[in-house]
Order: structure tokens, then C-alpha cells, then sequence
């Protein structure tokens, strides 16, 4: 029975609006253990601002609030930013879509990723920068000290995904939320960047939280699949068990998707019902 | 908390979601970046201050006696402040307060003579070297680097020396060495835009080069070539000032607010009056012209 | 309707020219859909751009409706090919309304009735007077892409050019512009040659597909045959291995 790594109950995440609060998160719970949670959405569903306000990083004027929102111990409810800047890292990571805009572009790769094992471990140059070559070598990139010295300009898409991965993983957090981990990457190179990311995430024994908008892939990836929209949970989905979701939402949005060797003359068109907007909780 | 537009009343059909017609979307727009600029008390602050500026230009007359500008009164010569003289008489014995008030007027068309000349020919230059790129490209931004080292103010004394004082001269001067970073900036935006999108497709369908220019690519230099100006509008004032202070802005008796400055320099430390109020004023709309620019920025930057 | 005879297209000139597309030789037959796939540096998106006249093509010829061009196009030769551009964020001027959005090509080619035909375009990608006098960014991502395919439209082209048209929607959203494509194209007899990443997307609108890889065009093959994996060339098994999705139970073997 894994222990439960993160709690949320009841999440809100508003943002005051020229019309009134715009509330981009609603009532969301879940609990995530060493397991694999995913949460899949279409944009403005909230799954990438439920992602940013466990980490902390919903800027002002947002709020957010909840009944429980707890990271092993920690109340991360009202936490200050010194807070979580101690936890960042530490004890929770966060994997972004494109590496081109969430990479340092004036330090080289092994240098920051370095430079995150020396800031939450105190650690020396020298430790440090073995570190780093250690875990460029544990995401599969061949030549670590050739790449340590590298700039990200001068790495490939999916190069720059697994330093990211490397430079998240390093101080050896419980957990990791992966927003859109491969969706600015090539067809191939997105099945090798998840390979290293099962694999790390298995033999640390980490939880992972995967936000997408890729239906089948978190559904292939993960244990459990929240599906999201309009800021709330409209379902919850066990792994490869898609096919039997319940939710006209999640049904509608299956039946959208092309796929290869069932042509259609048309796609079904998703039908938006109103009550789906309604709160749940 | 919803603000939302009671329906029928101009507001409502300003922020309209669906505007039915190409005025109604434009206004719409104006209305909105007008809200947004609204909240900033700073930048309000600056727009009050410009058209304090404008106004006082436009009603001088009414403000105050024109003959009193000019007129000098030897007898008075000096004075301190008083109902008469609000703020007091220069070394000449002419009405502070007329000055600065008539003053505002010679100010005002410097700085819109300057304006008319330099965003029009920045623009000229800056967008075609930023759209064609090579040769054209490397011979206007050689011609922008020739006028953007000289410095202004020796530029307008060769002016002066060649072509005689006067503030149609001292607009010149100043005009020749403002316009480059105009021209930069066109060019920094049309290479931003040059790739764009919207701009393939234009080309896609046929539109010529000048078309392209005028009216894809105008519209998205505009806000910043404006927002720059209205910045640059203290350092105008102030190098027009410097220009009056050297006596090559407007001649006496004209109440340039620069020459004001000058002239009352000899009697600083007793009859302060003559020197710092015109100093004031320049001052203030500097600053006035500043906070309205960054007021500008600020709205521009959270539009987008 | 659409012919490519080895072309190649490079960018740059000179020692520093990067070749993109090489000895590319293609046959789009007229009311056919073609679809290219390939991953980034595949040379994919600069074959359309060739095709659009937006880039020259070093070498080859390109033959459309009849008709061989190049970068420079007269203003009758424009009117033959549009393109759908991948980001409706980009493709559409900020600063410009709908209206002025579909005037702008009534406008060059001096259109008659222009009123009519951009109320006309409108309606037939489904979008209404309301969305006539707004602004881009008062639109949503599928309304944006929407107004890019009226635009392309409005010229009635032969040959319509798609860059990853749906790339950057949301499902339901891609399902809608997908539909709207396919309808479009029946009505009105276009000759569609679509670039995408995504295979299955690709499959839905083209009977054949093009696969490129680095500037290559490595095979040439039908949906139906890709979905028995029916496929002679090993790079589009693996790209149709890839399409399959993440396998966790052969990872963790």
C-alpha cells in the first residue's frame, strides 16, 4: 500500500476578471501515492493550472484555496514563496513542455542542472558536476561530458526534454509533474523521452503526475486518468480502461479523435452540454 | 463585482462582444485600451499634464494679457510675486506668468513640428530596410548610423551659423538628429513581423511589397514608434530649451521658455523667480510627457 | 493539378546553402488528397511553401494547374493556390478585423461583389455576422483557423495547400476543422495537399500519403495500406510504430 505522497481536496484556483472571477480550477481532489496519476484536458480545462498551483506558481491576482492541499507533511496552503522555493526541487518537481523556453539559454546544460544539485544540496563544484554527469548518463544521453558543456541552443528537442529531466530529477524529489512532457516533440523522439521517464520514475519508486491533452497516451502511460473540463473532474479513469469511460464527455471526445485504419467519412462532432459546465462537487 | 455594460447605453455598445460594423469594432478597441490605460493614476497623471499644455496653448489669450508678454516695463523690472504679476517680472519688467503661458504655444509647435517631420521620414527609411533586407537594407541603416553621430546640439549651432537663428531653424536641427532611433525601431519591428504569418499570407494572395508595407506592417509599428516619441518628447523639450538657453531657439522678445531660463541666470541667487519658474515649467512637462509615455508602454504591453 | 518534377529546394546560397528538399519528384492528380508526413527537418513544410511560392526552389520544376511557376507569381497565378497556415495565432493580423481580414484579397484582385463574397465565406466555414467585425484575439482558436480557410477560400483556388492545419486545436476542435475541410473539398472540386506530423489526422483527409525523411521523399503510400502496416520503407514503420503510442508493458521488459 503506497503512502500517500500528495493530498488535494477541494482545490480553487480563481482569477479576478473584467466580468466577474474567472474560477480556472474547481473543487479538484485527488490523492496521489507512488503511482502514476494523469490528468487530461483540452485547453482552459485547468489541468495546467491545478499543476502550477501545487507547485506554488500561481501568480497574483490569482488565488488559490482549498480544504486540503497537503505534500507529505507539509501544508502547502499559505505557504510562502521561501516556502516553496525549498520544496522545488526537493521534494516536487515540475517538467515543462519546451525545453527551448525553459532552459537557461546563457549557462550550458550541465551547468545547470549542476548548479540545481548545489543549490538544494549544498553540495561542491566538484560533487556537484559529477552529480550531473551521473544523471545525463542515467536519461540515456550518450557523451555526457561532451553535452555537460553544451548550450541548449546547440541540443535537439528531445536532448533538451531529458536535461530537463536530469536537471528535475537531481535533487531527488518524491515527485514529478510532467506538463505536456512530449507534446513539442517529434513522433519518435516523444516515445524515447517517456521510455526514460518510466524508467526513472519506476526505479526511483517516484510519483508522477502527467497533464496532457493526449487522451491515449496518458491512458497508456498512467494508472488513473482524471479527465478535466472547465476547471473541474468530470471522470476518473483507470489505466487502458478508456474505452469504457462513462462521461459523454470523455465518450465524445474519443469518438473525435481520427484513427489510423477506421476511416470515417466524418468525425463525430463533440456536442458541448451545458450541464457538463455545472458544478459537481 | 461584474461591471457589466447596461445595454442600450454607449458603453454597452462600445464593449460590445460582436460589433456589427467596422466603426463599432474599432471604437470598441480605442474604448478598451482607454480603460486599461485609465487605471494607471501615473499615466493619468501625464495625460492631464500634456493637455494642461495643450489647452493653456490653445486658450493663452484668455489666461492672460498677450500684451503683457512682450511689453516691457523697465519700472518694473524684477518684481516678486504679486496679484498683478502672479509670478512675478523678469529683467525686463514682462509679465512671468504671460510668458509662460504664451511660451507654451512656441513649445507646443516644436514639439509637433519635430513629431510631423521625424515618425514620417523613421518610418520611410526604417520600413523598407527592414522588408527587403540586403542592399537596401544595409544603405539606409549606414545613412541612419551617418545622422545618428552627430550630436544635437553642435548640429544646431552649425544650423544657426549657416542659416541664421530662429526656431524654424532650431525645429531642423533638432528633427535631423531625432529621426534614427525612429528609423531603428521601424526596422526592429518589420524584422519581428517580416516572417510573420499574417504576413506570408498576404503575399500568398497576391499583395505587392508597398501594400504589404502600408498596411500590414504600418499598423504594428505604429504603437511603439508613438509610444517613443512621447518619450522622447521631454528630451525634445529640453534640447529646445538648451537651444533657447544658447540663444538659437526663438529670438526676444519671444517668450521661449528656454531663452527665459537664460536670461534670467544673471539674477539667480537674488530674483530666483525669473529663471526657475520657466525651469519649472519645462520641467513639469517633461515629466508630463514621460508618464504619458510610459503610461503608453504599459498599456501596450498588457494588451498584448 | 499539382507537379513536382526533382525539385530540390535549398535556403541560403553559395558553401552555406542547407539543402531542406532533395530530387523531390510528386503527382497530385486534380480533386485528389495528398498528404505529407515527417517529423521536424523533414523538408516537409518547405515543399509547400515551394509549392506556394513563398520560398524559390533551386532546381526542378514545379507544375501547377497546367502551368509552370516559380517564386515570382503573377497576380492570376496567385489566385490558383492558397495555403492554411499551422497557428491561428500567427496566421490572422493582430491588429486587423475579419472583415478587413477577407477584404484585403477582394481588394488586390479587384473582386466584384465583395460584400456578398465575404458574407458568403463566412457562412460557409460557419462562422456568422457576429464574428465579422472582431478581432482575432476575441476569437477562439477554432474560429481563428476557421477565418484563415474563408481567406483561402474567398480567392475560389484549385489547389489548397494545408500546413498542419490542426496542429495547435484542441480535439473537438480539430474534429470540427477536419469535417469542414472535407466538405469544403467536395464542394468545391479543390486538389488538397496537406503536410502533418500526425498520421492519423493525415489518414482521415488524404487517399495518399507522401512519408519524407531529411529532405527525402522515402515512400509513397495509402492510408489503408499503413494501417495493415502494409509499408516498404523502414522509416514509415517506425514513425507508424511511434503513432502507436507508448507501450508500457514492452518498457518495462
Amino acid at each position: 500500500m503506497s503512502e500517500t505522497l500528495l493530498a488535494v481536496r477541494n482545490l480553487r484556483v480563481t482569477y479576478p476578471g473584467d466580468d466577474g472571477e474567472v474560477r480556472a480550477v474547481r473543487n479538484v481532489s485527488f490523492t496521489l501515492g507512488r503511482e502514476r496519476l494523469g490528468i487530461v484536458g483540452e485547453s482552459g480545462s485547468g489541468k495546467s493550472t491545478t499543476g502550477r498551483a501545487i507547485m506554488g506558481l500561481v501568480g497574483r491576482p490569482g488565488r488559490i484555496e482549498a480544504d486540503e492541499l497537503r505534500l507529505g507533511d507539509t501544508d502547502l496552503r499559505g505557504l510562502s514563496e521561501r516556502g516553496f522555493r525549498k520544496l522545488r526541487g526537493r521534494r516536487i518537481a515540475m517538467v515543462l513542455q519546451d525545453p527551448k523556453y525553459s532552459l537557461d539559454p546563457v549557462m550550458s546544460v550541465g551547468q545547470q542542472i549542476a548548479e540545481t544539485h548545489r543549490s538544494h544540496l549544498r553540495s561542491t563544484q566538484r560533487d556537484a558536476r559529477r552529480a550531473a554527469l551521473e544523471m545525463l548518463q542515467a536519461v540515456h544521453i550518450r557523451d555526457p561530458e561532451r553535452v555537460y558543456t553544451m548550450y541548449p541552443h546547440q541540443i535537439s528537442g528531445g536532448m533538451g526534454q531529458r536535461v530537463m529531466i536530469a536537471m528535475m530529477l537531481i535533487a531527488g524529489p518524491d515527485i514529478l509533474i510532467a506538463d505536456e512532457p512530449t507534446s513539442a516533440l517529434d513522433v519518435t523522439v516523444q516515445t524515447q523521452v517517456l521510455a526514460i521517464l518510466d524508467e526513472l520514475v519506476r526505479r526511483r519508486g517516484m510519483g508522477l503526475i502527467l497533464i496532457s491533452h493526449n487522451l491515449h497516451l496518458v491512458s497508456a502511460f498512467c494508472d488513473r486518468v482524471l479527465v478535466m473540463y472547465g476547471g473541474q473532474v468530470l471522470e476518473t479513469c483507470a489505466a487502458g480502461k478508456l474505452a469504457e469511460a462513462r462521461h459523454p464527455y470523455t465518450r465524445g471526445l474519443l469518438a473525435a479523435l481520427p484513427r489510423l485504419g477506421h476511416r470515417r467519412a466524418e468525425l463525430p462532432q463533440l456536442q458541448r452540454d451545458p450541464a457538463w459546465m455545472a458544478d459537481t462537487a | 463585482m461584474a461591471n457589466a455594460p447596461v445595454p442600450g447605453t454607449a458603453r454597452a455598445w462600445l464593449l460590445s462582444p460582436a460589433p456589427v460594423s467596422r466603426t463599432q469594432a474599432r471604437c470598441g478597441r480605442w474604448f478598451r485600451a482607454w480603460l486599461g490605460f485609465r487605471r494607471n493614476r501615473l499615466a493619468m497623471t501625464g495625460l492631464g499634464i500634456v493637455l494642461l499644455l495643450v489647452l493653456m496653448a490653445i486658450f493663452a489669450p484668455l489666461i492672460a494679457d498677450r500684451q503683457a508678454a512682450t511689453l516691457q516695463v523697465l519700472a518694473d523690472r524684477l518684481q516678486p510675486a504679486s496679484w498683478r504679476h502672479p509670478f512675478g517680472t523678469d529683467e525686463m519688467g514682462r509679465d512671468i506668468f504671460a510668458r509662460v503661458v504664451f511660451g507654451s504655444r512656441i513649445t507646443l509647435t516644436i514639439v509637433a513640428m519635430v513629431a510631423v517631420i521625424v515618425v514620417p521620414v523613421g518610418l520611410a527609411i526604417g520600413l523598407p530596410a527592414g522588408y527587403f533586407g540586403g542592399v537596401v537594407d544595409k544603405v539606409l541603416m549606414r545613412l541612419t548610423d551617418i545622422f545618428l553621430a552627430f550630436p544635437r546640439l553642435v548640429l544646431a549651432l552649425a544650423f544657426a551659423a549657416a542659416l541664421g537663428p530662429g526656431i524654424e531653424n532650431a525645429v531642423i536641427a533638432i528633427a535631423l538628429t531625432a529621426w534614427p532611433p525612429y528609423a531603428r525601431l521601424a526596422r526592429a519591428e518589420t524584422l519581428t513581423s517580416r516572417r510573420a504569418e499574417f504576413i506570408q499570407a498576404a503575399e500568398l494572395q497576391g499583395a505587392s511589397s508597398l501594400r504589404i508595407i502600408a498596411t500590414q506592417i504600418v499598423p504594428l509599428c505604429l504603437p511603439s514608434v508613438i509610444i517613443r516619441l512621447t518619450l522622447d518628447m521631454a528630451g525634445i523639450i529640453l534640447t529646445a530649451a538648451g537651444l533657447g538657453f544658447l540663444g538659437l531657439g526663438a529670438q526676444p522678445p519671444a517668450p521661449e521658455w528656454g531663452a527665459m531660463v537664460s536670461s534670467g541666470r544673471q539674477v539667480l541667487l537674488d530674483q530666483w523667480w525669473v529663471a526657475t519658474i520657466p525651469g519649472l515649467a519645462i520641467f513639469i512637462v517633461s515629466l508630463g510627457f514621460n508618464l504619458l509615455g510610459d503610461g503608453l508602454r504599459d498599456a501596450g504591453d498588457a494588451r498584448s | 493539378m499539382i507537379a513536382l518534377d526533382d525539385v530540390t529546394i535549398a535556403y541560403g546560397t553559395g558553401p552555406r546553402a542547407v539543402v531542406a528538399v532533395r530530387n523531390l519528384s510528386l503527382a497530385v492528380p486534380e480533386g485528389e488528397a495528398v498528404g505529407l508526413v515527417g517529423e521536424s527537418g523533414s523538408g516537409k513544410s518547405t515543399v509547400l511553401r515551394a509549392i506556394a511560392g513563398l520560398i524559390p526552389h533551386a532546381a526542378g520544376e514545379i507544375t501547377l494547374a497546367g502551368r509552370r511557376v516559380d517564386r515570382r507569381r503573377t497576380t492570376a497565378e496567385r489566385k490558383t493556390t492558397q495555403m492554411v497556415f499551422q497557428d491561428p495565432y500567427g496566421s490572422l493580423h493582430p491588429n486587423q478585423t475579419v472583415d478587413q481580414i477577407l477584404a484585403l484579397p477582394v481588394a488586390i484582385h479587384r473582386l466584384d461583389r465583395g460584400e456578398a463574397r465575404i458574407v458568403q465565406a463566412l457562412a460557409e466555414v460557419g462562422l456568422g455576422r457576429e464574428h465579422r467585425y472582431r478581432y482575432p484575439h476575441q476569437l477562439s482558436g477554432g474560429q481563428r483557423q476557421r477565418v484563415a480557410i474563408a481567406r483561402a477560400l474567398i480567392l475560389e483556388p484549385r489547389i489548397l495547400l494545408l500546413d498542419e492545419p490542426t496542429s495547435a486545436l484542441d480535439v473537438s476542435v480539430q474534429a470540427e476543422i477536419l469535417n469542414l475541410l472535407a466538405r469544403l473539398r467536395r464542394d468545391h472540386g479543390l486538389t488538397l495537399l496537406m503536410v502533418s506530423h500526425d498520421l492519423a489526422v493525415i489518414a482521415h483527409l488524404c487517399e495518399r500519403i507522401g512519408v519524407m525523411s531529411n529532405g527525402l521523399l522515402v515512400e509513397i503510400t495509402t492510408a489503408t495500406a499503413m494501417a495493415s502496416n502494409a509499408v516498404t520503407h523502414d522509416y514509415t514503420r517506425e514513425l507508424l510504430r511511434s503513432n502507436a503510442g507508448f507501450d508500457r508493458s514492452s518498457a518495462m521488459g
